[in-house]
């Protein structure tokens, strides 16, 4: 046997024994997804278990290094155990804007002190953070934005506004792009800071969406204190540490749609419309869009392993995260098209148990944010044609 | 295993890639299609791929090949679609080779140094009707005395014309059979046909063709299994040579967008053209993903290994597809002309869409699997 079969053997078997029952099978409501945080609230005693037993085992965040609380695996171990959390059926340990950009970020430009004091509380989903980035001045145009960072020798203090910040009233810090330097071009004048949301002078309001939710926030910094150790790379430099992190952020939207564990498209069909005596779905028009879309969704996660080994092997464009980012958005919100489109009438409801009120409908409204957040899909276009393709203009 | 090629097949890739570009760039394709070439493949070439090794990839070293895997098949598959050299890569190395590793009497096999030399080409003769339908064969094979009598027609046969033996898939009272015929056996008629991307196949008819039981490839009713094996792998080399070709015709356009002025700037510099082109070569990534995994999937022997070539060819015969139509769209009059290749690839994807199951037959394949 193999390194890696006894691998996946004893992970197995430690699954089987720590994966509580209530956190197997697909996520049936928000309530059920693990966010963390100081003021995380569970669904059940089993979603905090399995929260705090995959933390204390780093594979909440299985890649990073076990000096700062991750899991240390090679990249096929953590495909051993995403495929044997697969199996299982098991709910995500942890959803993390830590674990997914604020993270990989440290691990590049934070010093040994800043990693030290963040990620282990990441790993173990203690701290949830929020990303300040988009302002009402600045969306595609990201680097106009004006949020004014002033120096007071020890500690700046910040003024401005920040919108669509995911969860912001449910976060306890955020990572924050401020202009440091108002004089320099505006890629050259951004500082990357951090700080709590408990601050003196945070104040955040819920945006209500098309899908009648709110994920969303405006968030206010008035005279904000924030203590200078909390800049992470270089004074006026943070549009380096920006971009990297946003290279994450778009492989996990794009990655989104398909780690999602929701029931298969071709079995909500099948249970909403009906077989004939050859097994096939009643709706054959349907049936041949969703067919097209799965080869699409297969061959998509293919490509999400391969663009994932590659980088490891350091065989690939950093810019290939607006491939996926900008494929998997517009395929989830096909996906979820289809999903409409097989639930029929019944997927109209807004409201009601029958509907857990309106999951599908507001579900399908939310994906429509997916081809926008963290870059439209004509700005990842643009990307790909500048810096991949090098298209003369671009 | 990381869905990235080993230092060794990135070597062969190199080496089937330098030996295409030099001996059989698409000039050697207009040199065949123009003169009218009698075989309508080069014989000279084929002996050369053979010395290569390149004929011979998935036979066993015991039997005069290379012994490599799928991924290997798939690395010259795809620099052949590049390329779009006529060769008898997929009928005689990939199918015709597979069904004889899987199933072959030692007699059979016999074949197989002779097909990994380059000396002999086999081909598989499957399809009957326009589209490709393997459940549905129709072909008949009747016992008679100690052998058997053929009934049928056979169309799409790769390079038929001028293949040296042909396995014919027939229908046997409990399931397919398949057999080893030598096409001047009487009853059996070859008919070339010259098709639209200059490349050959076969129409073969039989009519009551006597064969001795020794024709017999495996075991009677038991063709299945090889033949799938054998389409399996065809699939996942079909998918490379189109991920290959549907490249190859959009980097030429990236050089034709970058080259070409209008409104005194470079067309490539309207974001128009600019978003095709990234959606593009998202789509043309996303493919390769799923043709490495389908080739790696075989090698590894996996369960779902048939499925994953579906997905790779229903995937990259899409894909390829809108390459062979941006090329021609963006190359604007000049893509139409005869003179510039882009319309070549765009002919070649058509056939190479059409070989073993279009989108619409895969895509038939995964619904099926997933139980709606």
């Amino acid at each position: 046997m193999s390194e890696l079969d006894d691998f996946r053997a004893s992970t197995r078997q430690w699954l089987e024994a720590n994966c509580p029952p209530e956190v197997r099978g697909p996520v049936r409501s928000e309530d059920e997804v693990i966010w963390g945080g100081r003021k995380a609230v569970f669904a059940t005693p089993g979603h905090e278990r399995w929260l705090k037993v995959m933390g204390e085992r780093g594979w909440t965040a299985p890649e990073w290094p076990v000096e700062y609380g991750g899991g240390g695996l090679s990249r096929e171990q953590a495909k051993v155990l995403a495929q044997e959390l697969a199996r299982l059926g098991a709910q995500p340990a942890l959803n993390s804007f830590g674990v997914w950009m604020l993270g990989p970020a440290l691990l590049k430009f934070g010093t040994e002190e800043q990693k030290k004091r963040f990620l282990p509380p990441i790993v173990r989903g203690e701290i949830r953070w929020c990303q300040g980035y988009s302002e009402p001045g600045a969306g595609s145009d990201l680097a106009g934005l004006q949020t004014r960072a002033e120096d007071r020798g020890d500690h700046w203090v910040v003024n401005g506004q920040k919108v669509w910040t995911s969860y912001a009233d449910k976060a306890d810090w955020i990572f924050c792009l401020v202009r440091t330097d108002p004089e320099a071009p505006k890629h050259l004048g951004i500082s990357f800071v951090l700080f709590d949301m408990a601050t003196p002078g945070v104040t955040t309001r819920p945006i209500t969406l098309i899908s009648g939710k709110s994920p969303f926030c405006e968030t206010f910094f008035d005279d904000v204190r924030v203590e200078k150790e909390n800049l992470v790379g270089e004074l006026n430099r943070g549009w380096d540490v920006a971009k990297h992190l946003l290279a994450h952020e778009r492989t996990m939207i794009g990655a989104m749609g398909e780690i999602g564990g929701g029931r298969p498209l071709g079995q909500v069909a099948t249970g909403a419309i009906g077989v004939g005596d050859d097994g096939r779905l009643l709706d054959p028009m349907l049936r041949a869009r969703i067919a097209e879309l799965e080869v699409d969704a297969a061959a998509f996660r293919l490509a999400l392993e391969r663009t994932g080994d590659r980088m490891k092997a350091k065989q690939a464009h950093p810019a290939l995260a607006s491939m996926l980012k900008y494929y998997g958005s517009e395929l989830n919100k096909r996906r979820h098209e289809l999903l409409m489109a097989a639930g029929g009438s019944d997927a109209l409801e807004w409201e009601g148990e029958r509907s857990r009120d309106g999951a599908m409908a507001r579900d399908w409204l939310r994906t429509k944010a997916n081809s926008i957040e963290g870059g439209t899909s004509e700005i990842q276009l643009n990307i790909l044609a500048k810096h991949v393709l090098q298209l003369p203009g671009a | 295993m990381p869905l990235i090629l080993t230092d060794e097949q990135t070597m062969l890739k190199g080496a089937a890639d330098g030996f295409l570009s030099e001996r059989a760039p698409i000039a050697h394709l207009r040199n065949l299609r123009d003169s009218r070439d009698p075989d309508g493949v080069s014989r000279e070439l084929w002996a050369a791929f053979g010395e290569m090794g390149f004929a011979g990839v998935v036979i066993p070293e015991a039997d005069g090949g290379s012994g490599l895997g799928a991924v290997e098949a798939g690395v010259i598959a795809e620099s052949l679609g590049r390329t779009l050299t006529p060769s008898p890569f997929l009928g005689s190395s990939v199918l015709a080779a597979t069904v004889l590793t899987q199933a072959g009497s030692d007699a059979q096999k016999a074949w197989l140094p002779r097909i990994a030399s380059g000396e002999a080409i086999l081909s598989l003769a499957v399809d009957e009707g326009p589209k490709h339908a393997p459940a549905r064969i129709a072909a008949t094979a009747r016992r008679q005395g100690n052998g058997f009598v053929l009934n049928g027609a056979k169309g799409f046969v790769l390079d038929g014309h001028v293949a040296d033996a042909l396995i014919v898939a027939a229908k046997t009272d409990g399931g397919l059979t398949l057999f080893l015929i030598d096409p001047k056996t009487d009853g059996v008629e070859v008919e070339r046909t010259v098709m639209v991307d200059a490349h050959n196949a076969a129409r073969v008819t039989m009519t009551d063709v006597r064969v001795d039981a020794d024709a017999v490839i495996g075991a009677v009713d038991g063709g299945e299994a090889p033949l799938t094996a054998a389409l399996n792998l065809g699939r996942a080399c079909a998918a490379a040579s189109l991920v290959g070709a549907g490249d190859q015709a959009f980097q030429i356009t990236l050089e034709y967008l970058r080259a070409r002025k209008q409104f005194g700037k470079a067309i490539g510099e309207f974001q128009a053209l600019q978003h095709r082109a990234a959606h593009l070569f998202t789509e043309i990534e996303i493919a390769q993903a799923a043709v490495l995994a389908a080739l790696q999937a075989l090698d590894a022997g996996r369960e779902d290994a048939g499925l994953v070539a579906s997905v790779a060819k229903a995937k990259a015969g899409r894909v390829a597809e809108l390459a062979v139509q941006e090329a021609v769209q963006m190359h604007g009059g000049v893509g139409m002309t005869d003179e510039f290749d882009v319309g070549l690839y765009m002919k070649r994807v058509r056939v190479l869409n059409e070989l073993l199951g279009d989108a619409a037959f895969h895509q038939e394949a995964l619904a099926r699997s997933q139980g709606f």
